[in-house]
This record gives C-alpha cells, structure tokens and sequence, in this order.
C-alpha cells in the first residue's frame, strides 16, 4: 500500500511565500503578485505563474527558483505552468509588498490617476509627470522622473529634488 | 486615440480584462485547416517584425548616447523579443510541424522572413533609430488594441500582455520626438530627414493583401488599412508637436511583409543573430 504524500496546496503557498523574487529579494514570488495558481492535476503538483514582462529575463530564473524551493520540501512531481492571461498588474502587489519595496529604496506603483487627459498632456509639456511618485527615503513628492525605463524591465528611473538622491520607481503596467 | 499617449489611463487596463474575460482553453482558429497557411503567415509577420526590430535596437547597446538612453533601448528590445516568443510560439503551433519560436527564429533564411522592411533598416544616428521606433510604436499599439478584441482567444491573450508594454514604448518615443524635433537646429533637421527617409517604409504597414484579407475574414485581426486613421491621427498631433512636417508621400515600399522582397540589410542581420545557432544546431548553456 502506498501512502500519499502529496502536501496540502495551503502549504504549497506558505512554502512560495518564502521564494524571493531574484532582481528584488526583500518581495517574495507570492507578493509580487505572479503566482497565479496551485493545484493537483492527479499526482502532479501544477504552480501557474505569470511573467511581470513578456521579455523580463528573470521569468526562467523565478522558475528555477520555485523549482529548487519546492524539491527542498520533497516535491518531485511538479509541473510549471506559464500563464499569460489575465496579464499581470501592478494592482496585485499587495500593501504590505508595496512597505517592503518602499523600505527597500524602490517607490511602490502609484495608482493615483491623472485628473483628466488634458492636465496630463499639460504635464509633460511642462516636463513634469503626471504621477506622484514619492521619494521612498525622504518621502518628498518633489520628484522627477529620468527615464521611463530603469534597471529593470519594470521600473523607472527617479530623482528626488528634495534630497537629491536617484531611486527607482516600481512602475504601473 | 488621445493626441498624446496617456499611459497612466486605465484603458490598457481594460482593455487586458476584457480579453481575459473572454478566456476559454479552446481557440477553434488553432484547428483550422483551411485558414492554417494565412494564419501562419500572419503570425510570423508579427513575430518576425518584433524580432528584427528587437534585434536592430539591442545593437545599440553599450553604444547609445546616453545611459538612460541605453538602458531604454535594451529594455525596449527585451519586450519586443518577448513578444517575438509569443508570437512565433504560436505561430509555431498552428503550423503543427513542431517547429518551436527558436527554431522559427534561428533556422529561417532571409526569404523566408515576413518582417516589416522598416524594421530592418539599419540604425542610422540615434535620431533616425527613434523616429523608427515612433512610426514603428504608434502602430503597434493600434494593431494591439484591435487585437484584443481578436476572435483568437490565443491572439488576444499575447496583445493583451504585449499592449501594456508597447504603450510605454509609444509614450516614450513620441515624447523624445517631440524633444528632437523641437529641439535644437541640429536635432530637428536629423529628425526631419529620418522622417522623409522612412515615410513610404512605414506605409508598408497599411498595405492589405491576401493573407491579411484571409484572417481579417476570419476575425482574427483587422485588416491593415483600417490602422491607418488611428496611426495618423496620433503620428499627426505628435509630429506637429515637434515641428515635424508629415511627409505627403503616398507611396509604399512594399516586399518585406509579403516575403518577395526583403533589402540586403536582412541577410546581415541574420547572419549575426543566427550565427551560434547555424554553426552548433541545438546549442544550449
């Protein structure tokens, strides 16, 4: 007689919440949002995750990593599923994620919107962004963005007027 | 199509919900086999567009002006050879041969690439690579955001992702045309003269034929000269922005699309991205 040994999903997702995310370690896999699902299909343990960017490099890594986690735990069965609808959103990294970033130096997603097209358009005439992104070490919302594109596919560079420090901002997609 | 991309809007956001909302695990398109040789084609004109545009742009790495510049450029490439494994995954699959994206990507020769020709032309100052990537940006997102209403479930899951992206890549752009073109002498009559070089290149975008008729008929994408108005409406208000003047040039070099007629600058640039590939097959590290 064989006895199953298949842990409980609950655990399954306690044991993804310990998972890093590899470019930002103080978040893990589960607060950034990309695990999407975990079940049983017969004996194979299935994790569904979602790239952050289609071309993000660290999408094989995350892979590996939930690989190497869950072997740990004694899972050998396991399959991992890429999952691209619904595609990812900013609006899944949970608050308490969003304090880890801040503390960490990256300024969260902001989801304030901008009032209406037109103030927007002024804006970036003006030279300014649209958003309020607070700076995550002096908390001055006197800040400007560099570049639409930072040291990762999903953030932007910033700089606060205020304390003059660079700093990267997580962006909304 | 707002004057000025505003990608803080929630409508990309929409717009991706609405495609999951109409998630299903079966894309009837995908059994086709009728429609299988359009759809193909199709696909890989997507997919091999993203890819030669990915890969000239990653040229620019360690070499842009600019840091920013630099890391924008990777990042921008990243994404669009993000999309070429979705796209050519796909296309891969509807094929049914078992040819994977990197088989599509690595094993194909110049002839039998369906890339835009704009996408290949070589990356002259970083005036003309940006006013490249505006014409090429302002129709990616118009394309996408049609495609998300594609009657494909598969297709309009992968627009749904690549539209968020692609509409940062649009802001972007369009925002350092407007700085260029309305910039300094030296900066304006660069941009001026990428825009004239590169008009009737862009216009190969527009042109509809057969195979674009075949899935338009099947609702899988809208047929490319409907993307027209949308294109212009945007390309208009920005280049006027930048004291641009819109070139009143008709005329569409065509041939890249449709395979019959790639320039030399293809063969060059497969011969680079594929090298590793064509000289240890199945290479892998």
């Amino acid at each position: 007689m064989t006895v199953s040994t298949r842990p409980d999903t609950k655990d399954v997702w306690n044991w993804l919440s310990d998972v890093p995310d590899p470019e930002i370690p103080v978040i893990s896999v589960t607060d950034l949002g990309i695990v999407r699902d975990v079940r049983y299909e017969d004996e194979t343990l299935v994790v569904a995750v979602t790239p952050t960017y289609s071309g993000c490099p660290a999408t094989s890594v995350i892979e590996l990593d939930i690989e190497t986690a869950l072997a740990a735990k004694g899972v050998s069965d396991l399959r991992i599923e890429r999952r691209l609808s619904p595609a990812w959103s900013t609006e899944w990294i949970g608050e308490e994620a969003r304090e880890k970033l801040r503390a960490y130096g990256i300024a969260p997603p902001s989801e304030s919107q901008p009032s209406s097209q037109i103030a927007s358009r002024a804006a970036r005439l003006a030279g300014r962004t649209s958003l309020v992104v607070a700076c995550p070490r002096c908390n001055s919302t006197e800040t400007e963005k560099i570049s639409q594109f930072g040291s990762t596919p999903c953030k932007a560079a910033y700089r606060c007027k205020s304390c003059f420090e660079p700093f990267d901002y997580f962006k909304c997609i | 199509m707002p004057s000025l991309p505003d990608m803080n809007s929630t409508d990309v956001e929409e717009l991706a919900h609405r495609a999951a909302e109409r998630q299903g695990p079966h894309d009837h398109h995908l059994h086709d086999e009728e429609l299988k040789p359009a759809f193909f084609e199709w696909l890989c004109r997507l997919g091999d567009t993203t890819l030669v545009l990915g890969h000239r742009i990653s040229e620019w790495c360690g070499h842009a002006p600019v840091l920013e510049e630099d890391i924008a450029l990777a990042n921008v490439a990243l994404d669009l050879i993000g999309h070429t494994q979705m796209w050519l995954g796909l296309a891969g699959e509807v094929e049914g041969k078992g040819r994977s994206a990197d088989e599509l990507a690595f094993r194909r020769d110049a002839m039998d690439f369906r890339s835009l020709l704009l996408a290949e032309k070589p990356n002259g100052d970083i005036g003309f690579t940006l006013t490249r990537q505006f014409l090429f940006d302002a129709y990616h997102v118009a394309l996408l955001r049609a495609l998300t209403d594609s009657s494909s479930v598969r297709v309009s899951e992968i627009a749904a992702k690549a539209l968020k992206e692609a509409s940062y890549h649009l802001d972007r752009s369009s925002d350092l045309i407007i700085r260029l073109g309305d910039g300094t002498e030296e900066s304006h009559r660069r941009v001026q003269k990428a825009l004239d070089t590169l008009w009737t290149y862009a216009n190969e975008m527009f042109v509809t034929d057969s195979v674009d008729e075949a899935v338009a008929e099947a609702g899988i994408a809208p047929r490319p000269e409907t993307l027209r108005a949308a294109w212009d409406s945007h390309v208009s208000a920005v280049l006027a922005e930048a004291t641009l003047k819109r070139p009143d040039n008709d005329f569409a070099r065509t041939g890249g699309r449709n395979g019959e007629r790639h320039s030399e600058h293809l063969g060059h640039l497969l011969a680079e991205m594929q090298f590793l590939q064509r000289a240890y097959p199945d290479a892998s590290w």
